[in-house]
């Protein structure tokens, strides 16, 4: 008996040394294992052991269960294992094949640096208020102490529908609009179209602007350097200074133009800032003591700040855009790098 | 404006200053400098010598070959292709390694087999003309009239080199738009005195108002009119350094009497106004606005109509000069005029810079006026003038000035603090410092304790309040001093979007992320633009612009439709034959034209998908996700609708809860092909403002069955005709409230149905709150839907 289970033992080792598949694998346990298997079978010819023997050998036939199960086990897991790493193998794909999705639209230049200053003024507190771009003479000229007889109507050359209504030359009179309806204290930004009669390489008969405006007590050219600083670093990071000059704008006194250090060459001097190391990129000033008593507000309470910065300018210089009717050409070939 | 820098070193001394320096400091306080023009730079090495020999080269016609002394260059042979200078003439040759004006070198060379060791030159050379040395202008070679050393450098015996600001003056300080307006500032930049021009003059017994009457019939056109008679002219050519000067600012020089009225504008900043005396018949001067029908012919020989909104200058009969414009033709000064009017006047700004622009007549005079002349120049101005005649001996100066003034020349005084100019800038400016900058700048000042009492020059009619003085200090202290401070002393306000903002940027996120290029295009459009799509415009109430750029941008729109159409016309020319494009912009909408108030402007939301892979459901599918995506709280509804500019069988309205508010469709493929577009465009267009307003879902968490939900697919057959919509409504109208959800997931038509038919596959969910349902109950429910459908001829298939 004993010899009879050595053999099935050796018999079976060999057998399974050969197995490769979980199919044959399941034959070599109904052989070994199953029913009327060749194990079972020992436990049958138990009735011809002497009684006393009996459970010895049966102690040994169950040895001999164990033993091979645990050696089936094995080979199970092996192969298993093998399976499983085939059918990974034959599942394998390239990941370099392009992804699946739609393809990105984008937003308008103009519409992300609007977005980038929109943010930024925000999180200052400044609200926005987006005026009409069909406007009064009185609105964006007179009010903002433009009168008929100015020379400044000369700086804008202004598309006119009656006498005494036009198309915006400025988001300027979205100071007006706000200082007439609100009282201080006051933060707003007015993006929006402006139009003027100009077109050539380097103007547009329609462009866009943000005027910016605060109204409070004790606001002062330091505020507006701090605040602009602030923002214009946001658009063309953190390194950038900034430099006040004076200038003239009839509604506001005194009246600045900021320029910031050149972000390409750091205020070297390049081919961008003409050598000079220095970018004009925006008008400001505290608003006129006129401007604040033609809406409303009085002067000897309040002062404020506005400024206005041209959008396409901004994007030109932020996106090494060459030509200012690419804007409006709308090339799906410029239009979709924005993204 | 031009500034000379030797002209400018005549009222402040710049000795002290580099131009590098100067050109900074002009530029820290308001005035930048745009161009630095160098005269002359480069000329040198062009020296004077005399002509000893002249001989035919003998080899060429029409060269001569001369020999020269040129002093310490020693005696030289040059080749010369100029007939006009004879042996003993003194004149200027460029020697081996001279450079000409245009930057030409110059050197030893061979000409036609003859060596030359230099050549002549002539004022272009040079770079020079009548005004620097009588004869320089023609193109011949100068000869000089007078007994130079030889080899001596023409430039420094001519004094030809000088170095020019071209400076922008800003709209505020018109005082500045002169030598001496400029000079003022350099002095008070510097800390140096300003030396005034001269003003004084010897005068004859003469008096003005014995010889002219000067009536103002208008003095809010002309508030300041000033008149001087000077008798005994004697016309001549101006002194060099007169002529040189005007040279230098780019004006032609004429005769003594013209170019000190030149002279007088460029350095003082007056118009000035020379008539002749005879001319003014009646002894007479009016200014008066002139009468309908009269006519005038100026200098330049150009005849105008006039009309009351015209100042002129007449005499007791007709006008003689547009005011501060053009003289007229006759009036002015002749070879022999022997007596004449000085005018200095101040214009009212605006009425000459509009009848300029009407008249399309220009002149340095007007374009001084326009920017505003004040009534201390204008005084100025004459007595500069009649300094100069004096000073040239070209004529007598009558004892008296007539004077016909309404502007007051009393200084204005502001009164203000040294703390509100602080509070302004933010910083606190020394005391001192405050002083010494206004006192600098010409303004007397008094401090008493805080309070600073101001007497303002009376050319600054700029500065009226302490916002001004401010300005006018911290220009002066320097920018660099302001300080960055972000809003400390500013209450704190909420920032950022309102809701429709927000909705608005939602649905441009939305778009891009659907795959839509954000495109801006001009806001005005064509008439023919409406022709063109078979938009009637009757009702529309188009507002057209009075002065377009053209009468292709002549409408401010109605609809972005030609826009946006324009825009994929234009790139599928340049092989861009695929995109999603949209537009959000205004629409300008008036209730009646000519406007009398302000038009309606709508916020407008526009694209077009065109290409292989886009059809009218990819745009319709991007339509209702946005309308899903900004939360519209009522569905929207798609109809049949008819639009001359959309495909009449692939195009719909879209409404809201019975709003309308736009269309969907094809573009007409009739108007694509006269563009040369045959492949279909989609388009839509929708009020923005009134989807908005729709927008106003709010969330509520439903909360869901426990018990499973039961699908149930139908198969259906129907006429072509029957649309899905109805299909739905018809399912919908069976009330089985235990149906959530129907959805339509294919539609066949082809091989297996009939040709006039088409099959539609839906997907039925039924479920419960309170069971599961068994078979039975479904059959019901799928029964009582298909009793409705069979009403309207749908079968199962």
């Amino acid at each position: 008996m004993k010899e009879k289970i050595n053999q099935i033992l050796v018999e079976a080792k060999e057998k399974l040394s050969t197995i490769d598949s979980l199919k044959l694998l399941n034959d070599f346990r109904v052989e070994f294992l199953g029913k009327s298997g060749k194990v079972t079978g020992l436990l049958k010819g138990m009735k011809d052991v002497a009684p006393e023997l009996r459970p010895q050998v049966g102690q040994a036939v169950n040895g001999l269960r164990v033993e091979i199960e645990a050696l089936v086990g094995e080979v199970e897991a092996n192969l298993k294992a093998q399976e499983t790493a085939l059918r990974f193998k034959n599942e394998a794909i390239d990941i370099s094949l392009p992804g699946k999705a739609p393809e990105l639209g984008t937003l308008h230049p103009i519409t992300l640096v609007k977005n980038l200053l929109i943010d930024a003024f925000s999180s200052l507190g400044f609200q926005i208020y987006e005026g009409p771009e069909i406007e009064t003479d009185k609105n964006n000229f007179q009010m903002l102490n433009i009168p008929e007889d100015h020379p400044a109507r000369d700086m804008q050359d202004t598309f006119y529908i009656t006498e005494s209504i036009l198309l915006r030359t400025h988001t300027s009179p979205g100071q007006v609009h706000v200082m007439t309806s609100t009282q201080p204290p006051i933060k707003v930004m007015c993006p929006g179209r402006v139009y003027r009669s100009d077109d050539d390489a380097t103007h547009s008969p329609i462009f866009h602007q943000i005027e910016g405006l605060v109204v409070d007590k004790n606001i002062s050219l330091c505020d507006l350097k701090g605040s602009l600083e602030e923002i214009l670093k946001h658009v063309f990071g953190p390194q950038i200074k900034t430099r006040l000059r004076p200038s003239y704008f009839p509604f506001t006194e005194p009246s600045v133009e900021i320029d910031v250090s050149c972000f390409e060459c750091g205020g070297k001097g390049c081919k961008l800032c003409k050598g000079t190391g220095w970018i004009e990129v925006l008008g400001a000033g505290m608003v006129n003591k006129n401007v604040l008593q033609n809406c409303g507000i009085d002067p000897e309470v309040y002062t404020g700040y506005a400024f206005g910065i041209g959008l396409e300018r901004i994007a030109m210089l932020k996106y090494h855009i060459p030509d200012i009717r690419m804007f409006f050409d709308n090339d799906l070939r410029f239009v979709k790098q924005f993204k | 404006m031009r500034i000379p820098l030797s002209w400018l070193s005549e009222y402040v001394d710049i000795s002290s200053v580099s131009v590098t320096k100067l050109q900074e400091k002009l530029f820290s306080c308001g005035f930048e400098v745009e161009e630095v023009i160098e005269v002359n730079k480069c000329v040198n090495k062009i020296v004077t010598c005399k002509i000893l020999e002249k001989s035919r080269h003998p080899e060429a016609d029409k060269l001569f070959v001369c020999k020269v002394d040129a002093g310490q260059y020693g005696v030289l042979q040059i080749v010369t292709n100029a007939v006009n200078v004879q042996v003993g003439n003194i004149v200027p040759v460029a020697v081996h390694g001279a450079v000409l004006a245009d930057g030409t070198t110059i050197k030893n060379g061979k000409l036609r087999g003859v060596e030359s060791f230099g050549m002549f030159c002539g004022g272009e050379e040079i770079g020079i003309t009548d005004e620097y040395y009588d004869g320089a202008s023609g193109d011949s070679v100068l000869i000089f009239h007078d007994e130079f050393e030889l080899g001596q450098e023409v430039c420094d015996l001519l004094d030809i080199k000088d170095t020019v600001f071209d400076v922008t003056i800003t709209a505020n300080r018109p005082d500045c738009q002169s030598i001496l307006g400029i000079a003022r500032e350099v002095a008070a930049l510097l800390g140096q005195p300003l030396k005034m021009p001269s003003t004084d003059y010897a005068v004859t017994d003469i008096n003005t108002q014995d010889k002219v009457d000067v009536k103002i019939l208008d003095t809010e056109l002309c508030p300041r009119y000033m008149a001087a008679y000077v008798s005994d002219i004697k016309i001549e050519p101006s002194p060099k350094w007169m002529q040189k000067r005007l040279a230098l600012m780019g004006i032609r020089a004429i005769n003594n009497v013209v170019d000190i009225t030149n002279y007088v504008l460029n350095e003082i900043g007056q118009p000035m106004h020379a008539f002749d005396y005879r001319e003014l018949s009646g002894g007479e001067i009016v200014v008066r606005r002139a009468n309908e029908g009269e006519k005038i012919v100026t200098l330049d020989e150009k005849e105008f109509d006039l009309d009351d909104s015209v100042l002129v200058i007449c005499d007791e009969s007709k006008p003689s000069a547009l005011a501060g414009i053009m003289g007229g033709l006759g009036s002015g000064i002749k070879e022999d005029t022997q007596n004449i009017v000085f005018e200095s006047a101040k214009f009212k700004r605006d009425n000459i810079r509009k009848t300029s622009k009407r008249l399309n007549q220009r002149s340095d005079s007007s374009a001084r006026f326009e920017k505003g002349v004040d009534a201390y120049t204008t005084e100025l101005g004459m007595k500069r003038a009649l300094a100069l005649i004096d000073q040239l001996g070209a004529g007598k100066v009558s004892a008296t000035i007539i004077d016909r003034n309404t502007v007051s020349l009393e200084r204005k005084v502001v009164t203000t603090s040294l703390a509100k100019i602080n509070a302004l800038l933010g910083i606190v400016v020394p005391q001192e410092t405050v002083v010494s900058i206004l006192e600098n700048l010409d303004f007397e000042c008094t401090l008493d304790g805080d309070t600073l009492t101001v007497t303002v020059p009376l050319y600054r009619d700029d500065v009226e309040g302490y916002p001004d003085l401010a300005e006018e200090i911290i220009r002066m202290y320097g920018y660099d001093h302001i300080d960055c401070q972000v809003l400390k002393n500013a209450q704190v306000t909420f920032g950022g979007r309102n809701t429709f903002q927000t909705k608005e940027q939602r649905a441009k996120d939305y778009l891009r992320l659907a795959g839509a290029n954000e495109i801006i295009t001009y806001s005005f459009i064509s008439p023919r633009d409406y022709e063109a799509f078979g938009i009637d415009t009757t009702g529309l109430n188009l507002i057209r612009l009075k002065n377009p750029l053209g009468e292709d941008v002549s409408i401010m729109r109605t609809t972005l439709l030609p826009s946006i159409f324009a825009t994929v016309v234009r790139n599928v020319n340049k092989k861009n034959t695929q995109g999603r494009i949209f537009e959000i912009a205004k629409v300008y909408l008036a209730d009646s034209v000519p406007l009398t108030e302000l038009p309606t402007e709508n916020l407008t939301l526009c694209t077009a998908f065109f290409g292989p892979d886009e059809d009218f459901f990819t745009l319709k599918g991007v339509l209702e996700g946005l309308f899903e995506d900004l939360g519209l709280s009522k569905p929207a509804k798609f109809e049949v609708c008819q639009k001359p500019f959309l495909h009449p069988t692939r195009s719909a309205s879209i409404s809201v809860d019975g709003v309308e508010l736009g269309y969907i469709g094809q573009v007409n493929p009739l108007i694509c092909e006269k563009q040369g577009i045959d492949k279909p465009v989609y388009v839509a267009e929708i009020d923005f403002t009134k989807l908005v307003s729709f927008a106003n879902k709010e969330i509520f968490v439903k909360t869901f069955s426990k018990f499973p939900a039961v699908e149930r697919d139908l198969a259906l057959v129907c006429d072509r005709e029957l649309t899905h919509a109805q299909i739905l409504e018809t399912i919908l109208s069976a009330r089985v409230k235990t149906l959530t959800q129907v959805k339509l997931f294919d539609v066949y038509t082809g091989e297996h149905i009939a040709p006039d038919k088409k099959s539609l596959a839906y997907r039925l969910t039924f479920s419960s709150n309170e069971k599961t349902f068994d078979v039975e109950e479904v059959e019901n429910f799928v029964r009582k839907i298909l009793i409705k459908l069979d009403a309207i001829g749908v079968k199962l298939r």
